[in-house]
């Protein structure tokens, strides 16, 4: 499976991989993962600045197809190519022609028949983006199959930590909620248990399976069913969404369920003092966590979001221009203007200037 | 007349395992004896079997045809050539086409085309219930007039305990097996895959074991209750199989079938290639050492392929979408020489018996390499180095995990009724 390719170098902001597909963050090493990481930071710098766009990508198109409903991803992958300078084609399911029978595979035909440079795609079945991956000639970057992977989010999650605890490494996490279902705690586990972080998963046992402790050999990992437990000395709160429409197929009850993991203010007292609280959103207020807790100080809800813009800048970065080209970092360049006009540069100063 | 001369016959049957030359005149077998003489008579045709294995004709108990219906991805033609090349000079048909094989008119017409245009002898199973549909009992007596050989609603279980139990109640009075499909499907919805550690880490919704042992546990004591001779299809799962041997210690009828993927692959193989999407879904590791010290152990009778074309535009899709099932016929007795006889779990005798006279007596029938028997003679080798193409397969469908593998032994010819249907180049 071709899911990233061969470390040539790694001098920090330097393009050193060469790597065709971005399907999944399990099989990423934590020097490769530190790279996207290290590769997103640049990006963010450029969220601050008044004028946003670059001419990086500029002439090359990005399709972004969504069979599964999503506000913030497809808007966030959609603004990072935009940022980028790419163009971007729009397939939603709605409009698709899935429901007129077509295979996701001739839709995925169809669509590179139109000539992208990058297909990113979210899709309700598990292993949906390595299938068609398995097929296409483009790079494919995988916004969430199923409940398998969601790795932008993983990425997106582990920048937001390492701004606000300045390291990844040797963390106590503890993940909230539906985890059985859950890619983004998947992406998550997978991501920060290279960097020597300790799992604690805590949600109602349906949904928290005993096999979860197992799913990443070597990282510590352990299910717990009191939350109160779950959440002591915690460095890092990931909450996940509880879907809806799934409180009517576990057993239990939307009111059993907050009565038992809703996470309130005073359950985070429980957790280290400086911990942060993360949500992929969208949130349901009242029913997973207090909007107290979401609006506190500890939440980092919002920094999420705009570093997910600064992540996906990255990864199309990498993805469509990163496999041809070397050289310096294309924010580096800091002046999007300017880089309207001249494109990139590559000089020797800035090339070390990412972190 | 036709001579299979040099041949090591091997027969459980007979407890035969001896040089042994085998005269066939027209479909029957006229004679049994020593090597040399048998062979010398003028205008006899010979088959030089010299370093092969003879043994009694392979039966497969669990086959999927797909005629009538859905002949884009087999027909009895097409499946019945792939068989013969498998080894198998007899394969029994799942009542789930379309339609459904649930009255004798189907039956017939099963039969009518495998006479007109099978490679091997096909057997056709009877639905349990029309349509397989679970609510009324089928025309159980009219299809076993019609030529039926079993009954089963496979591709999922009998319905309800009530229906089972009357479908057993009237199999019993016919004498006729009832082959169950044994899976919970209350804890298996939505499911593609074993519940365990793979499918959580890759994010498939998985089905726990318990949701077929859970059925075989009920279809026990309604086999205890009515006496009737229930056979257990594809069964994957240790505590299924541990009920199966707590029934047979009792003294009832109930028997097992293993599928060769199960007992060489396991859920950790699964990745999201639809290949490997099979009901029931691969177990996992305790489940396949299970499965192989019940085949070695005899707690397991026959193996059956399961095999299950369908067409790759079916079946090359999403792993959520794609429809249960592999193909199965052709790389049976090859894995079976590789897991069971080359790894040394089982006498080659024994590996024999489970696809001849362990199959044969679940049906209730005798097959043996004697004189006046019908002439259905596997030929194989078992350590002729061989690669499996499925392109090469004359299946409709493609849809094997084994694509590429090689082999340590397989099938050379295969017999049918005295004619050489199948032979190696």
């Amino acid at each position: 499976m071709k899911v990233f390719g061969t470390l040539l170098e790694s001098p920090v902001g330097k393009l050193t991989y060469r790597f065709r597909d971005l399907l999944a963050l399990e099989p990423l090493t934590a020097d490769e993962l530190g790279f996207l990481l290290d590769q997103s930071k640049p990006f963010q710098e450029i969220q601050k600045h008044p004028l946003k766009k670059l001419a990086t990508l500029r002439g090359k198109t990005v399709a972004l197809a969504f069979f599964e409903n999503s506000t913030r991803t497809r808007i966030s992958f959609g603004t990072a190519a935009a940022r980028l300078g790419a163009d971007t084609m729009n397939l939603q399911a709605e409009a698709s022609s899935i429901k007129k029978g077509e295979t996701l595979l001739d839709t995925a035909f169809n669509l590179n028949a139109m000539k992208p440079d990058c297909l990113v795609m979210r899709h309700s079945a598990s292993g949906a983006a390595d299938y068609v991956a398995r097929h296409l000639d483009i790079p494919v970057v995988n916004a969430g199959d199923g409940t398998h992977e969601h790795p932008s989010q993983g990425l997106l999650d582990a920048l937001t930590i390492r701004d606000r605890l300045g390291t990844i490494e040797n963390l106590n996490v503890t993940i909230l909620g539906d985890l059985l279902h859950s890619r983004v705690a998947r992406s998550n586990i997978h991501l920060l248990g290279k960097f020597g972080c300790r799992f604690t998963l805590c949600g109602p046992s349906i949904w928290v399976p005993r096999e979860l402790e197992k799913i990443a050999p070597g990282v510590p990992i352990r299910c717990v069913y009191k939350m109160e437990e779950a959440l002591e000395d915690a460095h890092v709160v990931l909450m996940l969404r509880v879907q809806t429409e799934r409180l009517d197929d576990p057993p239990l009850s939307a009111n059993d369920y907050i009565l038992l993991y809703q996470l309130n203010a005073e359950r985070l007292k429980r957790a280290h003092r400086d911990a942060i609280v993360l949500h992929p959103g969208p949130i349901n207020r009242g029913i997973e966590i207090t909007p107290e807790v979401a609006d506190g100080g500890q939440s980092c809800v919002l920094e999420q979001v705009t570093n997910g813009v600064a992540v996906r800048m990255a990864i199309l970065y990498l993805v469509i221009a990163g496999a041809s080209e070397g050289g310096a970092h294309p924010a580096l360049e800091a002046n999007p203007s300017r880089s309207e006009e001249s494109g990139h540069k590559k000089t020797k100063e800035s090339a070390n200037a990412g972190d | 007349m036709l001579v299979i001369n040099n041949g090591r016959v091997i027969d459980p049957a007979t407890n035969t395992d001896r040089p042994r030359d085998i005269l066939i005149d027209g479909d029957k077998i006229a004679e049994v004896a020593e090597p040399g003489r048998l062979a010398t008579v003028p205008g006899r045709e010979t088959f030089d079997a010299a370093g092969l294995i003879v043994a009694p004709g392979f039966i497969d108990l669990h086959a999927h045809l797909r005629e009538p219906g859905q002949e884009s991805s087999e027909t009895i033609e097409t499946g019945t050539r792939a068989a013969a090349r498998g080894g198998f000079t007899a394969v029994c048909s799942m009542p789930n086409t379309k339609p459904v094989n649930d009255n004798a008119s189907v039956t017939r017409f099963v039969l009518d085309r495998a006479k007109a245009t099978g490679a091997v002898h096909v057997w056709p199973i009877g639905a349990a219930s029309v349509g397989s549909q679970g609510q009324a009992i089928s025309e159980i007596a009219g299809m076993k007039d019609a030529g039926i050989v079993a009954v089963s609603d496979d591709g999922k279980p009998i319905a309800t305990a009530k229906l089972a139990r009357q479908v057993m109640d009237y199999c019993r009075s016919l004498d006729l097996p009832v082959i169950e499909h044994a899976e919970d499907v209350s804890l298996a919805v939505g499911a593609v895959m074993r519940e365990g550690v793979t499918s959580t880490r890759l994010g498939l919704r998985g089905m726990p074991a318990a949701a077929e042992a859970v059925c075989v546990a009920r279809d026990v004591q309604l086999a205890e209750l009515t006496g009737a001779r229930l056979h257990v299809a594809h069964l994957s799962a240790k505590a299924s199989l541990e009920q199966v041997r707590s029934a047979k210690s009792r003294g009832l009828r109930v028997t097992c079938e293993v599928t060769p993927h199960h007992f060489t692959l396991i859920d950790e193989d699964v990745s999201y290639d639809s290949r490997f999407k099979m009901n029931p879904p691969l177990g996992a590791r305790e489940d396949r050492a299970a499965l192989l010290e019940g085949l070695a152990d005899g707690t397991v009778d026959a193996i059956a392929t399961d095999h299950a074309p369908h067409e790759p535009a079916l079946k090359d899709v999403e792993f959520d979408r794609a429809p249960f099932g592999i193909l199965g016929f052709e790389t049976a007795l090859g894995l079976a020489l590789e897991q069971l006889v080359h790894a040394g779990r089982l006498p080659l005798g024994r590996m024999i018996e489970l696809f001849t006279r362990g199959p044969a007596r679940i049906l209730g029938i005798e097959r043996k390499i004697a004189a006046g028997q019908p002439a259905d003679l596997t030929v194989f080798s078992i350590d002729r180095a061989w690669t499996y193409r499925v392109e090469d397969s004359p299946s409709k469908s493609r849809n094997s995990p084994f694509d590429g593998k090689q082999f340590r032994g397989g099938p050379v010819a295969t017999i049918v009724a005295g004619r050489v249907v199948y032979r190696t180049n």
